[in-house]
């Protein structure tokens, strides 16, 4: 991954009548990056990346792709990019070699090279076996990577996923992360959106908070839980009920909040990085035994709920339904 | 060279998966068949072969019409449902490209039918004679309008029951103003205007002065007239297209 920015979004706007879809956002994607779009649905990621990829019209705005302006000149814009729709949309009465070779010949490949890249694919994501049969035929999650390697078929520089994990087992879901990160290593940008913060926290090096049409939080993973998270927390499980030293260790690490917690754990909260070592000789000299010492950071969740007030269980909720945040 | 591989490879694909299917080809031979034996066996039951001749352009015209209307609007309909058709907007050709590559399956399978009657006609009587060369160009033009009527019907409809039902609101109409089997001269006056507004009218007349002799306008003026109309239809097409399909 490099600082170079292959995709400069400026001003993007979308309205359907008066609703406002996407409200004036503005971000770029760094060449081999993988960059995610995190927001619940409704939020305006799929109409972002129809944008991007030429499926809708935006209201405002400039996108830049790899040096293409992607509103004036779509069809250049598509013929750099991969895209992997939120539904696979190949053809059910053909088999999946056949399929690869089709969306190949779209992008103009000549039919020795398509065969022989879709022979690839196929291979690459442990499709081989059933090539030959009926995409009808397949699993969810075989759609899912034969949709992904329809995408990769012509080597884009930039790849376009719209919620690739989405209604997929867990075991294909696995497989797809990994080979997402398979084609960063080769060199491939990769976009996704998806309202799966666990996926966003595996994959992506740079995330965007979107809700209501605005880009609220964008950042690494680090980055985002720093702005959220003001100091260090050491969390240190013991054999004893500490409640009895509450007061002498607040006197002893003065500037740090001490919080007992239950089952024998205690928790110190300080803005500066907490040295350790004093920590444990003080409890060392009480005679008590620490089984484990760790820096408690907040999840990607935690950051997600305080930057966006949407509650993670809503969030959770909706992915179980399918439905809209309210 | 790019775009002649996609070009190629959606007709191919259309042909494929779409008109080489069983009940379509059963379509493209059965129905022109049983309309031509229906024409046939007249009140008195009998089969009149001298007629065949006479009924001959309206029964190519209709299967034409039938044929591309349908198709076209139904496998469209079909790929939008699907989203497959979202692949092929999503492809790096132009929107021309891609509408003629899907008009041109269709076309095909139009031609395909309005030569099967004449096959069998050919069984009962002497087609020499015919400029089979005007013949094609006639029936290229009812297919190319009957097709693109098709597109429109297709950017109009969400599902396929709404594409069937817009073709056969234009079709049945069409099968008896457009002078396939009764004389437009034989219509109330008042219908007269709708016929020379449809592009049937003019494929048709050109096929009764290429294969019966007679006509009501000169063919460079009915050449002309169709040649219009594909090219105002594939425009608005286009434009629907643009309008509707990419938000």
């Amino acid at each position: 991954m490099n600082n170079k920015n292959i995709v400069t979004v400026t001003n993007l706007s979308k309205l359907y009548g008066e609703f406002v879809a996407v409200n004036d956002i503005s971000f770029s994607i760094r060449k081999g990056e993988i960059y995610g779009f995190l927001g619940p649905n409704g939020a305006g990621k799929t109409t972002t990346i129809n944008m991007m990829i030429g499926l809708a019209r935006p209201t405002g705005g400039v996108i830049n792709i790899n040096g293409v302006d992607a509103v004036k000149n779509v069809k250049k814009a598509q013929s750099i990019i991969g895209i992997v729709p939120d539904e696979s949309n190949l053809y059910d009465e053909m088999d999946g070699f056949d399929n690869l070779c089709f969306c190949g010949a779209l992008y103009g490949m000549r039919k020795a090279v398509r065969e022989k890249r879709a022979r690839e694919l196929l291979e690459q994501f442990d499709l081989a076996k059933v090539g030959k049969r009926p995409f009808k035929a397949y699993s969810k999650g075989m759609r899912r990577k034969l949709t992904i390697a329809a995408g990769i078929i012509h080597q884009p520089e930039i790849l376009f996923l719209d919620e690739p994990t989405t209604g997929i087992d867990v075991e294909s879901a696995r497989q797809i992360r990994q080979l997402l990160i398979t084609l960063k290593q080769s060199g491939t940008t990769v976009f996704i959106t998806t309202h799966y913060i666990e996926d966003a926290e595996r994959i992506c090096d740079r995330i965007a908070f979107i809700v209501g049409g605005n880009i609220v939080a964008v950042g690494t993973i680090q980055e985002l839980m720093e702005s959220v998270s003001h100091g260090h927390t050491i969390e240190l499980v013991t054999d004893s009920n500490l409640e009895l030293y509450s007061d002498e260790l607040q006197t002893l690490f003065s500037g740090c909040t001490v919080k007992m917690g239950t089952d024998h754990t205690v928790s110190i909260v300080s803005r500066e990085a907490i040295p350790l070592l004093p920590v444990l000789q003080y409890l060392n000299d009480k005679g008590i035994t620490v089984f484990e010492a760790k820096e408690v950071r907040p999840s990607l969740e935690d950051v997600f709920v305080k930057i966006t007030g949407i509650e993670a269980e809503k969030l959770r909720k909706e992915r179980e339904k399918g439905g809209a945040v309210k | 060279m790019k775009t002649w591989i996609a070009f190629w490879n959606i007709l191919k694909k259309d042909i494929q998966n779409y008109y080489l299917k069983p009940p379509n080809i059963s379509w493209g031979i059965i129905f022109p068949l049983s309309w031509t034996l229906m024409q046939l066996i007249r009140t008195t039951g009998s089969v009149n072969i001298s007629d065949i001749k006479q009924l001959l352009p309206g029964l190519m015209g209709m299967s034409v019409l039938f044929g591309t209307t349908s198709m076209l609007a139904v496998t469209i309909t079909f790929e939008r449902r699907g989203r497959s058709f979202d692949r092929l907007l999503l492809a790096p050709i132009s929107l021309s490209t891609l509408v003629i590559a899907k008009l041109s399956g269709a076309i095909l399978f139009g031609l395909f039918n309005a030569f099967v009657p004449v096959i069998f006609a050919a069984f009962f009587i002497d087609l020499s004679g015919i400029n089979w060369g005007a013949v094609f160009l006639a029936v290229f033009f009812i297919a190319v309008t009957s097709t693109l009527l098709g597109l429109m019907i297709a950017v109009s409809a969400k599902e396929i029951f709404e594409a069937q039902t817009f073709s056969n609101f234009f079709r049945f109409p069409m099968l008896f103003l457009c002078g396939l089997f009764l004389p437009i001269n034989s219509l109330p006056i008042f219908l007269r205007p709708l016929s020379y507004l449809l592009p049937l009218t003019y494929g048709t007349d050109l096929l009764n002065r290429t294969i019966i002799g007679t006509s009501m306008l000169s063919p460079m003026l009915n050449v002309i007239v169709l040649l219009v109309f594909s090219i105002v239809l594939f425009k608005y097409c286009q434009y629907n297209i643009r309008k509707k399909w990419i938000l």
